[in-house]
């Protein structure tokens, strides 16, 4: 026990002296795909708290992303930066004036979205699996149309551009390392434990007093919570966002990262993010016009993302469980790797 | 709102409301088999729409020839996908099938963007269906006038193979219970690659004459109309043909008359099926026309 408490202290320090140098050492192109990740792995966990912890399919996180990106955007924006937006229509004026520092507003766009979850919960809860699911897309949906229409609150279609680029390496990357630890810690209380009753037999879990709609709001609650701040993450590191960016193809992406990873496994979740985001720029030359001895084709837009949807659909075909199943890293699984003769004894945990 | 203009949206909610209904069939047929949300089927409609151009434009066949071609493809691939996506998974769990869902809707899209480009393309113009028809002072194209009519002579022919043919039958009994439908021998996976060819034709004519009446072709096309059409089918009662067909006709008289009344909600068109499927849901769960299902421990 000692020993694996050391490591993983070395480990974090090595980590944190790594983060720390990225900004110096790397490039901007690879710093910003790091960050990409960071970002994707706060999505990506926050997913997985409702579909591989709790069983609830929730496509509906594009939405949640699109309130904490609109909150903290609109919260820690100057006066100035606002009426520069604001040219179609002026921004209702309790909004103006209104300047938070830069953490403070992102508390608060995981706040908002994490409530906007709770009253969409109210309704959508009460329903089951591919009901859910539906109901939390078209939330999301109705989300997405408010915003387009709402002009002096969010200035619609046009979006926000200059958002101040808070989402350094350093930021994102602790705010990362949080929502692991913080869900590493949920998992293994009661709460977690009453999450997964609740995932593997809902009935037998009301059966044995766990109150079921209060531990399903407070999973949707987190979960959203999370999305909301990665969300404004994402806007505070593009500084801008529309509408359009949040449809269901942004869930998609993080459907994707979840169910290769794992559904139900924190480690899966960090790995996928890492994988998919890198990927996803090292693939972008498929969109790109080629030269291949000679013959010159055409980009090919979309072709990355046919790459990817053949990756998720082979993966619910072949392999369910996708990288991690519902395992954990745990130092003893990893040492298991390399001494064979123990490896069934020890093994990672679940 | 003068007598004339409401005549004018009556016909185009009718006709919104057909294309709704006929790709709504598509999903309850689906789901009330396999209890799974085919998100692919938006897709399939946006197929059969593709297959139309190109047989049109491509393999210059007359257009009467070239929609066969293409509602017969439309048909064939959506076997194909039932076979490829769905089959594999027949054992697994819900939430695995429903990603599968969400993959093959992906990989159709994009693989949709790559092979007929991003660009949209408009749909030729055929002289039947594109004349302007007058009655009085409505005005309209003879298409919005053709679609309620095929859709009330396919929908009768739907209802005859589902209640009177053998095929029907088995349908019927694989949709009530898959198991006990196999004892009676009843070859399921027969049954159900045959409700996926019936949906997905259902999904071609429908992506046909909605290119005709809006008549623009994007890869992306089926999104929207996909999701709106399972709306209605859950509005109806998921399972259940005649709940699909009332589910979209409500829906399109919902979005034409909304618009056409309140104009000044324009912006939240896309919304209302959303809110209208919330309202359902809370409201009565199982649909309109859906039995009440109680869950058995």
């Amino acid at each position: 026990m000692k020993r694996n408490t050391i490591l993983t202290i070395i480990a974090l320090a090595i980590f944190a002296a790594a983060i720390l140098l990225a900004d110096s050492t790397l490039g901007r192109f690879t710093v910003r795909i790091l960050n990409l990740s960071g970002i994707y792995i706060i999505l990506a966990l926050s997913l997985n708290l409702l579909n591989g912890f709790t069983g609830l399919f929730s496509l509906g996180h594009a939405g949640f992303m699109a309130v904490g990106a609109y909150v903290s955007a609109l919260l820690t924006m100057s006066p100035a930066q606002k009426e520069m937006n604001f040219f179609l229509a002026p921004i209702v004026t309790v909004l103006r004036d209104v300047q938070l520092p830069f953490p403070l507003a992102l508390i608060a766009a995981g706040a908002v979205a994490g409530l906007v979850a709770v009253i969409i919960g109210v309704p959508a809860l009460r329903l089951r699996d591919d009901y859910l699911a539906i109901a939390t897309l078209g939330f999301a949906e109705i989300i997405r149309v408010l915003i387009t229409n709402a002009q002096t609150l969010t200035n619609g279609a046009q979006g926000l551009k200059g958002i101040t680029k808070y989402s350094t390496t350093t930021v994102v990357w602790i705010c990362a390392i949080l929502a692991v630890i913080f869900m590493l810690a949920l998992v293994r209380s009661s709460y977690g434990r009453t999450m997964k009753a609740v995932r593997d037999d809902e009935i037998a879990a009301e059966a044995m007093g766990v109150n079921v709609f209060k531990v399903k709001s407070t999973s949707f609650f987190i979960s959203s919570f999370m999305a909301g701040i990665g969300g404004a993450l994402l806007g505070h590191l593009i500084t801008t966002i529309d509408p359009k960016m949040f449809t269901l193809m942004l869930t998609f992406n993080i459907l994707l990262i979840v169910v290769l990873g794992g559904n139900g496994s924190i480690t899966g979740s960090v790995l996928g993010a890492l994988i998919v985001t890198i990927l996803m720029e090292a693939l972008r030359f498929l969109d790109m016009p080629m030269n291949i001895l000679f013959i010159k084709t055409e980009g090919l837009p979309g072709l990355r993302m046919v790459i990817f949807s053949i990756l998720l659909m082979a993966v619910v075909l072949y392999r369910q469980r996708g990288l991690m199943g519902n395992k954990e890293f745990s130092w003893d699984g990893f040492f298991g790797l390399f001494s064979r003769k123990d490896k069934a004894a020890k093994g990672g945990r679940a | 709102m003068d007598i004339a203009t409401f005549f004018q949206q009556l016909t185009n909610a009718l006709s919104l409301g057909s294309l709704y209904a006929l790709i709504a069939i598509g999903y309850t047929m689906v789901y009330g088999i396999l209890r799974l949300i085919n998100f692919a089927h938006g897709d399939v409609f946006m197929l059969g729409a593709y297959f139309a151009f190109y047989a049109i434009t491509a393999f210059a066949m007359p257009w009467g020839v070239a929609f066969i071609v293409a509602i017969g493809l439309t048909g064939v691939f959506g076997m194909g996908l039932e076979r490829l996506a769905y089959r594999p998974l027949r054992d697994s769990p819900k939430i695995s099938v429903m990603i599968s869902a969400i993959g093959a809707s992906f990989l159709i899209e994009n693989v949709g963007i790559v092979l007929f480009g991003g660009r949209p393309k408009s749909f030729p113009s055929i002289a039947l269906f594109d004349t302007v028809v007058r009655f009085g002072s409505i005005s309209m194209l003879s298409v919005s006038l053709f679609i309620p009519v095929i859709t009330v002579v396919i929908l009768g022919i739907l209802l005859w193979i589902v209640n009177k043919t053998k095929t029907g039958l088995a349908m019927r009994a694989v949709s009530t219970d898959l198991d006990a439908a196999r004892l009676m021998a009843i070859d399921v996976n027969r049954t159900i690659s045959l409700t996926f060819g019936i949906g997905s034709i259902l999904a071609g004519i429908g992506g046909i004459m909605w290119t005709m009446k809006y008549p623009q072709l994007n890869p992306l096309m089926g999104i929207m109309p996909g999701l709106k059409c399972f709306i209605a089918a859950v509005i109806g009662g998921i399972g259940n043909i005649q709940g699909a067909v009332l589910g979209g006709f409500l829906l399109g008289f919902i979005e034409i008359m909304i618009v056409a009344f309140l104009p000044e909600l324009t912006g939240y068109r896309d919304a209302f099926a959303f809110v209208l499927l919330i309202v359902v849901l809370l409201a009565k769960p199982d649909g309109l026309l859906g039995k009440n299902q109680t869950v058995k421990v």
